[in-house]
């Protein structure tokens, strides 16, 4: 692989940029490989790349039913932070933010990340007292966040009108070391990665069936063919049931439509990100100028990749009332993802019920600020068979053990 | 927007009318049930790519529960039907069936 750097750029500018070889390679799946992930989204992409890096495991292959990145890593609002309540999540969280803090470096791929700070609002008394609560938290946690007044907001986010009428803003909790990073670029980054170790990262390649002989996986029907497999990744978000359902078990999960839309690009005029997660509404104005907004979920199960109408018109209704200026803007575009909500509204990376089978998946509507730290967790627990101490929490039988991450009530819905 | 005829009241109701309850003809358990049961009741779901059978109530209308038959790829609606029932109504299957002969069909 051909290093990106700044010599690299004038060097090809002396040759008409002739020289640029393809980031990564797209080769035919060869019959067998020691580890198979199923997704070539952010959290499949990082869980080879820290198979490759942490462990050596390099004779891996990542199968994709799309195309690289195109599910819900491309289609996220691309918000980081790792203000989490519970120490389970906070732990994963913060261990993904600070690996993002490095990866532009890491993967030799500018991925933007670009640490501008986020604020959550509150809204309600209920809010600050919850906020308050999580700051502290955080602080035994060992993540920087704080709780600051209306007046601080405000100098953070000049925008804002505090004195909204039906939900004034009454402060915040703060996390300067939050921010945003390029999503694409994200996926990207890894695919190149580990196409450079000698992975083979397979598109248009759809799983139609799970192979399992004395209780252990022992390969995948694809599209293209069948391939053999000692061990096996399920990482494919809002599909995992039906993954799931291929292998044989089931899961606590359900499918539903996350919406995100963009505002034609203006000058730049807000530099934070600003989640009001009593409105279900979250903003932060990209690199291109467009506000991103990202809105609540639909509540009934969805795989149609779009979502409820009316539940833009809230998320825009309600953003109108706190940054009035917006409502001149024109949308761009609206989208929808597939999210897999579990019952407590964290993720599962987990062994299960089928030997040798591995599943990653449950990030529900916060799956982008955690692949880097996902990747690395799901990578420990391929490896060794076993979880280490950042998966540990996140099994499967903690469902029937009644030990849950409850982060759906201290992150509302805006995870 | 999902348009459900509430089968209590008669009413075509507009999504925003209504709320979803989720997975219908689940089994239910209680105290003095296993741990496996328990969990399949509280939290494992089917989330089929397809036919999805379902629990809504007219919130904002009459009030009452009701179930839907219907599709998550398409959102195509196949029917609603009275909530006092354990399994969904043959003919509603039949007309299932016949729009998607690959169904694997209703399983409890």
């Amino acid at each position: 692989m051909k290093r990106y750097s700044a010599f690299a750029i004038a060097r090809e500018a002396m040759r008409h940029h002739t020289g640029w070889e393809r980031a990564w390679k797209s080769p035919e799946p060869k019959k067998e490989y020691d580890v198979v992930i199923i997704g070539a989204g952010g959290h499949g992409l990082a869980t080879a790349f820290y198979l490759g890096k942490n462990f050596g495991i390099t004779n891996v292959a990542v199968i994709e039913k799309g195309w690289l990145g195109g599910g819900n890593t491309g289609r996220n609002t691309t918000i980081i932070r790792s203000n989490y309540l519970q120490d389970e999540s906070a732990a994963i969280f913060e261990k993904a933010r600070s690996l993002y803090e490095t990866m532009s470096k890491d993967l030799n791929y500018n991925v933007m990340f670009s640490p501008r700070g986020v604020i959550m609002l509150a809204q309600t008394e209920s809010e600050i007292r919850g906020y308050k609560r999580t700051a502290h938290a955080n602080n035994l946690q060992g993540v920087a966040t704080q709780y600051i007044d209306a007046q601080k907001v405000k100098e953070l986010c000049p925008i804002i009108e505090l004195s909204g009428p039906r939900y004034p803003v009454l402060g915040g909790l703060w996390q300067p070391r939050g921010g945003t990073a390029r999503h694409d670029a994200v996926a990207w980054g890894y695919a190149r990665a580990c196409s450079d170790m000698g992975m083979d990262i397979i598109q248009q390649c759809e799983v139609t069936g799970i192979t399992r002989k004395n209780g252990k996986v022992t390969g995948v029907e694809t599209a293209k063919g069948y391939i053999k497999t000692k061990k096996l990744g399920i990482v494919v978000a809002g599909n995992s049931g039906h993954l799931a359902d291929m292998a044989g078990f089931r899961l606590p999960v359900e499918s539903v439509a996350l919406q995100a839309m963009v505002s034609e690009p203006i000058k730049p005029c807000m530099d934070v990100v600003i989640m009001a997660n009593t409105v279900h509404g979250y903003l932060s104005q990209s690199d291109k100028g467009e506000m991103v907004i990202g809105g609540g979920t639909d509540v009934f199960n969805n795989y149609t990749q779009r979502g409820s109408f009316h539940h833009i018109e809230e998320t825009v209704r309600a953003l109108v009332q706190t940054f009035p200026m917006l409502s001149r803007l024109k949308m761009l575009r609206q989208w929808g993802g597939i999210v897999d909500m579990t019952g407590d509204r964290s993720a599962i990376i987990s062994k299960t019920p089928l030997g040798n089978c591995f599943i990653n998946c449950g990030w529900g509507t916060g799956g982008f600020k955690t692949i880097p730290g996902s990747g690395w967790a799901m990578a420990e627990l391929m490896a060794d068979g076993e979880p280490r101490a950042l998966a540990a929490p996140f099994t499967l039988d903690r469902f029937k053990e009644g030990r849950f991450i409850d982060e759906s009530v201290a992150a509302g819905v805006a995870h | 927007m999902l348009l459900l005829n509430c089968p209590c009241c008669g009413i075509d109701a507009d999504e925003t009318e209504l709320e979803a309850g989720g997975e219908a003809h689940i089994t239910r358990h209680g105290a003095g049930a296993s741990d496996d049961d328990f969990e399949t009741y509280m939290f494992m779901r089917k989330n089929p790519k397809g036919v999805h059978f379902e629990r809504w109530r007219h919130a904002y209308g009459c009030g009452k529960w009701f179930h839907a038959a219907r599709c998550t790829m398409t959102l195509e609606v196949f029917g609603t039907y009275s909530a006092q029932t354990l399994e969904p109504p043959k003919a509603l299957i039949n007309k299932i069936k016949k729009k998607r002969p690959d169904w694997e069909g209703f399983v409890k």
